[in-house]
C-alpha cells in the first residue's frame, strides 16, 4: 500500500488563508487528496473554494474528522501550531515551513515525545503516497502509482529529480517522505525505513541524504542490523566546504563531522547501495531492484 | 552568524561574567590609550577575525609597553591570517582587542551547543582548558564532561553540581563556576545562540577570580528576527562581497574556487549539481540556490551575480521545475541575458512544472543556450567545455 498517507487521510490545512497555503490546498485537492478543512485564527466561517475554513485546530477535528495536518503558517508561529495541532490529536503532521529557530524545535521535538502524533519536517516538501494522496508541495505528475519503491529524502527538488529518475526507468512509488533539511527534525530516516521494512506492497527503499549531522550514519546500521529490503542511497554534497550552511539549515560540515564521503564509506559498510553520481541513479536503481 | 569575540564579551559582560579588563581598538592610536588605561605590563593584543586557531596563527601577541602596544597592533591591522580556519587565502585583521594579562592558576573549558542529535541542549566541559575541543574529543572523549539539557525543563541545580564535582572544583571556586554555568545558560537560550564557548575558563592567581579569557558565540540565523539589536553585530567586512549582496535579494550563494558557474532551485539539488561538475572533470564556482518562491527578478540577479565572478568561464543552469517553474525561470534568464554582455556558454537542464512554456521562451529569444535533456547530457557538455 503506502505508509502515512492514503485514501483515508482526512487532510487540514493550518495556514490555508496565505498565499502558499491556499495555492498548494488547491493543488492536493487537484491531485486527489481529501483536504476536509483549514485553520486560520479570526478567519472562521470563511471558504477555500469548498473547504471550510475554522479558527482552531480544535474545532476544525471536530467538525470534520481531520487526521492529518499540512502547516504553512511562518517560522515565528509554526511550533504553535504544531503543538496546537498534536494536542489535538492529529495523527500526521507535515510541516512545510522553512526558518524555524533551532530552540523552538527542540521543544517542540521534546514535546512530541509525550504525544502519539508524527510530525514530519519542518522544511520540507512533504509527503506523496502516488495515485493516493498528496500532503505537500511537490509537482505531483512526476511520481508513478502502484510502487514498489520507496523514497526517503531529506531535500526538496533534489527529491523530485530521483523521483522523476524512477518513473522514467518505469519504477513506480509507494509513498515518497521529503522528511526536511533542518538539524532538528521530526520523523527521521529510521522511522521511515522501519514503515517501509513494514509495509508489504514496499520492495525497496531510495534514501537520498546530504551533508551534515549523523542520521545517515546511525539509519546504515539500522538497516544492516534490522532490514531485508534493498536500499539504494545517494549522498549530496561531496564538494561542499567545510564549515559552510549549504541553504539548509542541516547541511553542514562541521569540525570535520557530516561530510558526504564519511557517510557514504559508512553506508557502504552496511550493506547500502551507494549510488555516487546523480546522472545514473534512476539506471542504478532499475539495477538493483529489478528483481 | 558568528560574532566577534569582543562583542561576545560584552554580552558577556551583561550577564555578569568575568571577563579580562581592556577594549577593542580599530587603529594603532586607540590601542595605544587602552594599554595605557590598562597600566600594567604586558598587554595581550588579540586580532578580531571570524576564525578560530589564532595564537598559532600569529594573531594573538603580547605588549610590553604602550608603544609596543602601537607597533603590534600597527602590524596586526592591515595584515591576514592564516589559521586552520581561514582557509588559505587568510582574513585580514581590521581591529584588535587589547586586554590585560592574567595570572591564572587553572584553565577549564566550558561550552554549550544545540545538539542536533539528541535534540537537547548539550553542556561540555573540560579540566583541560585552552584545548581544542574537537580534537580532544575524538582523542579522549572520556575527558569531556557531557551533560544533556531538556530545554523545556532547562537547566537544573543538579546538572550544575554534577558538571562542578566532575571539574574536581575546589569550595572556594565553586559557587563562581555555578553563577556563571547559569548565566551562561541563560545568555545561550535568550539570545537563540547555536554555540556559546569559553575556552579557557580561568581562575586568576592570588584572587582566584573564574574569568572567561576567550569568547566565540554563534546566533542562530533563523532567530534573528526576534533579536533585533544583536543584527548591530554582523560584520559585513567579515563575508564575501557576492555573498553579502546575494543575501540583500535573498538567494543563497556561497563563493567557490572553481570555474563553472551554476544556478539550481533547491539546496539539496544545488550540492548534488556541485557534485555533478566535479565528477565531470571540472570545478563549481559556486554554490547558488535560488530558492522555491524564486520570481523573475531573483533569477535575474542570481545569473547576473555568477557572471560577476571573473573565474566563471561556463555557466551550468540545473532547474527541477516545482514550485519554481520553468517560465518564470526562462524569463529570468532572458531578462539577464538581455543587461550582459554575455561571451560565456551556458548550459541549461531544465525540467519539471511549465517545461514546454519555457523551452518556448529561451528558444524564442535570441539568446541561444546549449540546452540539454537530461543531468547525464549536461555532465557531458560540461566535461567537453570546462573538464581537466
Amino acid at each position: 500500500m503506502s505508509i502515512f498517507v492514503d485514501k483515508n487521510t482526512r487532510l487540514l490545512v493550518q495556514g490555508i488563508t496565505g498565499k502558499e497555503g491556499q495555492f498548494h490546498a488547491r493543488q492536493c485537492v487537484a491531485y486527489g487528496t481529501n483536504v476536509v478543512a483549514g485553520v486560520t485564527p479570526g478567519k472562521g466561517g470563511e471558504k477555500i473554494d469548498d473547504i471550510p475554513v475554522f479558527n482552531t485546530v480544535g474545532e476544525a477535528v471536530d467538525k470534520t474528522g481531520a487526521n492529518c495536518s499540512m502547516i504553512f503558517v511562518p517560522p515565528q508561529y509554526a511550533t504553535d501550531a504544531i503543538v496546537e495541532a498534536a494536542d489535538n490529536g492529529i495523527e500526521i503532521i507535515v510541516t512545510i515551513t522553512e526558518g524555524i529557530p533551532i530552540l523552538d524545535m527542540m521543544k517542540v521535538k521534546n514535546y512530541m515525545g509525550n504525544v502519539r502524533s508524527r510530525l514530519v519536517g519542518p522544511n520540507c516538501p512533504g509527503i506523496i503516497s502516488p495515485g493516493l494522496c498528496k500532503v505537500g508541495i511537490m509537482p505531483g505528475f512526476i511520481h508513478k502509482p502502484g510502487g514498489p519503491i520507496g523514497v526517503i529524502s531529506r531535500s526538496g527538488t533534489l527529491t523530485y529529480e530521483v523521483v522523476n529518475q524512477l518513473t522514467l526507468q518505469g519504477i513506480g512509488q509507494t509513498t515518497c517522505i521529503g522528511i526536511g533539511g533542518d538539524p532538528i527534525i521530526g520523523t527521521n530516516f529510521i522511522d521511515c525505513l522501519d514503515a517501509f521494512e513494514r509495509d508489504p506492497d514496499t520492495k525497496g527503499v531510495l534514501m537520498v541524504g546530504e551533508i551534515g549531522g549523523s542520521a545517515e550514519e546511525e539509519a546504515a546500521r539500522f538497516i544492516s542490523e534490522n532490514m531485508k529490503k534493498k536500499v539504494v542511497g545517494f549522498i549530496a554534497g561531496l564538494t561542499a566546504p567545510p564549515g559552510r550552511r549549504m541553504g539548509h539549515a542541516g547541511a553542514i560540515v562541521s569540525g570535520g563531522k557530516g561530510t558526504a564521503q564519511e557517510k557514504i564509506a559508512v553506508m557502504k559498510e552496511n550493506g547500502v547501495y551507494i549510488c555516487e553520481d546523480l546522472c545514473t541513479l534512476g539506471e542504478f536503481c532499475a539495477g538493483v531492484f529489478k528483481d | 552568524m558568528r560574532i566577534h569575540e569582543y562583542q561576545a564579551k560584552e554580552l558577556f559582560r551583561r550577564y555578569n561574567i568575568n571577563i579580562p579588563y581592556g577594549g577593542i581598538a580599530f587603529d594603532p592610536d586607540e590601542a595605544r590609550s587602552i594599554a595605557r588605561r590598562i597600566g600594567r605590563f604586558p598587554v595581550v593584543i588579540k586580532a578580531q577575525i571570524h576564525a578560530g586557531g589564532r595564537g598559532k596563527g600569529g594573531g594573538v601577541k603580547l605588549a610590553e609597553s604602550t608603544d609596543e602596544a602601537y607597533s603590534l597592533t600597527h602590524g596586526l591591522i592591515g595584515t591576514k591570517i592564516i589559521t586552520s580556519q581561514t582557509g588559505p587565502g587568510g582574513k585580514l585583521v581590521r581591529k584588535v582587542l587589547v586586554e590585560e594579562k592574567l595570572e591564572t592558576d587553572k584553565e577549564l573549558y566550558l561550552g554549550i551547543v544545540a545538539d542536533r542529535k539528541t535534540s537537547k541542549i548539550l553542556i561540555m566541559a573540560s579540566e583541560a582548558g585552552g584545548i581544542d575541543i574537537e580534537d580532544e574529543a575524538d582523542a579522549m572523549p572520556e575527558k569531556i564532561i557531557r551533560v544533556y539539557i531538556d530545554p523545556n525543563i532547562g537547566l537544573q541545580p543538579f546538572h550544575c553540581r554534577k558538571i562542578a564535582f566532575d571539574l574536581k572544583l575546589t569550595s572556594s571556586v565553586w559557587e563562581q563556576f555555578v553563577l556563571i554555568l547559569q548565566n551562561l545558560y541563560r545568555l545561550f537560550t535568550d539570545y537563540d545562540c547555536s554555540l556559546v564557548e569559553i575556552n579557557p575558563l580561568v581562575v586568576t592567581a592570588k584572587q582566584s577570580i573564574m574569568t572567561a579569557l576567550d569568547a566565540k558565540i554563534e546566533i542562530d540565523d533563523n532567530a534573528l528576527f526576534r533579536h533585533r539589536g544583536i543584527i548591530e553585530y554582523r560584520d559585513i567586512e567579515e563575508e564575501d562581497p557576492l555573498e553579502v549582496e546575494a543575501s540583500r535579494f535573498n538567494l543563497n550563494y556561497i563563493k567557490m574556487d572553481g570555474n563553472v558557474g551554476n544556478m539550481v532551485n533547491g539546496a539539496g539539488l544545488a550540492m548534488a549539481t556541485m557534485d555533478i561538475i566535479k565528477l565531470a572533470g571540472a570545478k563549481p564556482a559556486n554554490f547558488l540556490d535560488v530558492g522555491g518562491g524564486t520570481t523573475i527578478e531573483m533569477v535575474e540577479k542570481g545569473f547576473r551575480l555568477i557572471l560577476r565572478d571573473k573565474d566563471v568561464k561556463l555557466v551550468f543552469i540545473n532547474i527541477f521545475g516545482g514550485i519554481l517553474r520553468c517560465d518564470v525561470l526562462a524569463k529570468g534568464i532572458v531578462q539577464a541575458v538581455g543587461k550582459t554582455d554575455l561571451n560565456i556558454p551556458v548550459v541549461i537542464r531544465m525540467d519539471g512544472t511549465n517545461i514546454e512554456e519555457g523551452r518556448r521562451i529561451l528558444y524564442g529569444s535570441g539568446f541561444k543556450p546549449i540546452y540539454v535533456a537530461d543531468l547525464k547530457a549536461a555532465a557531458q557538455k560540461i566535461s567537453e567545455l570546462a573538464g581537466a
